[in-house]
């Protein structure tokens, strides 16, 4: 792997930007640490001990490759296309987001830190990040929004007991952005020994370089078993976008192939007339959040508004500046799907196959059973399944009404 | 010579440091905030930062993010942060104006210094806008005539001391701990060693901010600083009214003065 690959044509450029957007909008304070990062991360990607390692753990530890399984029983219900999943739910920890905390925190080693900060949303981040400082014995702070603290109670337990102390965070909407922000408040104040392991590709330069580049591998083996197992690319890569790093991951291994479509499914949440939803890049305008310049949902004085998506995972007034790049140039497409849309791909693809997933890859479910309808019988959709749908189940209770009296 | 630059030199003169007073536009109310901005300078301040309520003020600690939501809960809106700044211009005090860069960015750069500039307003201290970013900001302030207050950090590097000083005008700020706003006990002991390594690259003043509520406080930061920043102690005398706003810039002021004035 070299460095020219790595950056890639795709950018960004040296200093961060993927056209306009993406940068380094950080207070001064962050910016050694920002430049060390980036300095020891450049050196880590091609040198092959760490690439090495990197692989090794993928494979040994996070159960790598994930399987490609095509859902016929659920494609039924998408106008006879054909629909495979990319199985990032199969990963130890349940979701993509392992690939990410394994590089970073193999990169926290190298960089002789001893503690690690992390923001999580709907927990799947942070349970990984937990994970990763377990293994690799590094001290781990998981901030997590009070809402989502209530909302998603196993994982605040299954972070504890993998031994990282989970810190309520009690300001603003109390979700994922509030715990960036506190985040980011620690990281300014114990920078000297700490590591931000940004949970998605966004933030500012490196983070959405290189958390791209730790989940290029779903991308990469997805594209490798459609032509092995299928005979040929899918026309259509379908991937759910909270911040957008399973997308960003998956979308890589097909950007240079022009036939594939590559479509982002973001929460319209209870519709994106209404005041709830997290639609960034579908109803946002640019802005700067959290170091980067990237669509945001914002009012018209640039105040950030609340993100509202029935996923923990999915509801963040941002997103990763790559999307917003790809969007601009058209090379991706991104769709809203409801809260409801999502819920019942969710209930289908239980039913149908047997796999729960989680609501965030509920909503490119979604997305697949309608552009299996546009597409027609001859359609093929590569969906990322980006994780399982235990920790979600809840919600999911709640929602079909499948506990208490009248269960 | 700009107005920053006339005041720093007066300071100098007089054997003393600037003292800095800042407070949230809106907080608690707009007309709130402008009487209390008044009372700041009327009492001893000699520049008063207006902050723009953000909903996201990641370098900020609890006290002004809960001032900022405050404001933000009582309706403020960006034009309301001009007619704040005017307010204080046309009673003949100064202002600059501290902001996250989303606002700015979504009221569009230049037009924003337009209308700052056409307030009163003396410039913009933007935490979050480094200069390695600011291309559309350097030519809207060059353009309206508006200083670039940017920040060092104990941890820049001497490089970016370098850059940052050279990108900046009016004066530098310098934060005096790694960590948010919001008082503290201490000076912290980086402050001046930050100070004296910026020293090396400009001759531009620096304000020291971060954690200065008292006047011993003041009097320490005075000794090695050209300017004396102080947020989150006047976001809480708020609480107490305007007399104690008074009254403790009142007690700041007379803690700039290098040598003790006798009677």
């Amino acid at each position: 792997m070299t460095h020219d690959e790595d950056r890639d044509k795709h950018g960004p450029d040296d200093r961060g930007h993927f056209g306009p957007y993406g940068g380094r909008y950080m207070p001064e304070a962050l910016m050694a640490a920002i430049d060390e990062l980036a300095t020891f991360y450049d050196k880590a990607r091609v040198d092959p001990d760490f690439v090495t390692e990197f692989e090794r753990l993928l494979r040994e530890y996070a159960n790598r490759p994930s399987l490609l399984t095509e859902a016929p029983k659920f494609a039924e219900h998408a106008g006879g296309a054909r629909i495979f999943l990319k199985r990032e739910d199969l990963n130890h920890t349940g979701s993509h987001k392992i690939n990410n905390v394994l590089g970073q925190a193999l990169l926290t080693k190298r960089m002789g830190k001893k503690r690690v900060i992390a923001e999580t949303g709907a927990g799947q981040h942070g349970v990984a990040a937990a994970t990763a400082c377990a293994l690799l014995d590094l001290d781990c702070v998981v901030y997590m929004g009070e809402v989502d603290t209530q909302r998603q109670a196993l994982n605040v337990a299954r972070m504890k007991l993998l031994g990282a102390e989970v810190i309520p965070v009690k300001t603003g909407s109390r979700t994922l952005k509030d715990a960036i922000n506190e985040a980011l408040r620690d990281w300014v104040a114990n920078v000297d020994d700490t590591h931000y392991l940004l949970g998605t590709a966004a933030g500012p330069h490196p983070f959405p370089m290189m958390v791209r580049n730790f989940h290029k591998v779903i991308g990469a083996e997805a594209r490798a078993q459609m032509l092995d197992q299928v005979g040929r690319l899918p026309d259509v890569v379908a991937a759910c976008v909270g911040g957008g790093s399973n997308a960003i991951g998956i979308f890589h291994g097909f950007l240079d192939d022009p036939s594939v479509r590559l479509v982002g499914l973001e929460p319209a949440g209870k519709g994106v007339d209404t005041d709830e939803h997290g639609a960034t890049l579908t109803e946002g305008e640019p802005g700067i959040l959290h170091g980067a310049f990237s669509y945001l949902l914002q009012d018209s004085d640039g105040q950030i508004t609340e993100a509202y998506s029935i996923s923990a995972g999915l509801d963040y007034p941002g997103v990763g500046p790559e999307h917003s790049y790809l969007k601009d140039i058209g090379r991706a497409e991104y769709r809203a799907v409801t809260d409801a849309e999502a819920m019942e791909a969710l209930r289908l693809l239980s039913r149908t196959e047997g796999i729960i997933p989680a609501i965030e890859s509920s909503h490119a479910l979604a997305g697949a059973l309608k552009l299996g309808q546009e597409l027609g019988p001859d359609g093929v959709i590569l969906v990322c399944l980006s994780g399982r749908g235990d920790k979600d189940m809840d919600t999911a209770a709640r929602y079909f009404d499948l506990v208490g009296e009248n269960a | 010579m700009s107005s920053l630059t006339q005041m720093f030199a007066d300071c100098r003169a007089a054997d003393r440091a600037a003292l800095i007073g800042y407070l949230p536009a809106g907080f608690p109310t707009v007309e709130g905030s402008q009487q209390y901005l008044a009372a700041m300078l009327d009492a001893g301040c000699d520049l008063v930062e207006v902050g723009l309520p953000f909903s996201d003020p990641v370098m900020d600690g609890p006290t002004i993010q809960a001032a900022a939501d405050t404001a933000l809960r009582n309706g403020f809106r960006v034009r309301d942060l001009f007619t704040t700044v005017e307010s204080i211009s046309a009673a003949g005090g100064r202002a600059v104006v501290m902001t996250y860069w989303n606002p700015v960015h979504r009221y569009g750069v230049d037009a924003f210094a337009r209308d700052l500039a056409a307030a009163g307003g003396l410039g913009l201290i933007t935490p979050d806008l480094i200069p390695d970013e600011a291309e559309d900001w350097m030519a809207a302030s060059t353009a309206h005539g508006l200083d670039r207050v940017f920040l060092v950090a104990p941890s820049s590097t001497e490089e970016r001391i370098s850059m940052t000083a050279a990108a900046s005008s009016g004066f530098l700020y310098a934060a005096s701990i790694m960590g948010v706003t919001g008082a503290r006990d201490a000076v912290s002991s980086q402050a001046p060693q930050l100070v004296e390594r910026t020293r090396e690259h400009t001759t531009l003043p620096i304000g020291v901010g971060l954690g200065v509520r008292s006047g011993p406080q003041a009097a320490e930061v005075a000794a090695f600083a050209d300017g004396v920043i102080v947020g989150s102690a006047f976001v809480n005398a708020v609480s107490s009214g305007e007399a104690a706003v008074r009254a403790l810039a009142a007690e700041l002021s007379s803690a700039t003065h290098r040598t003790p004035v006798t009677a």
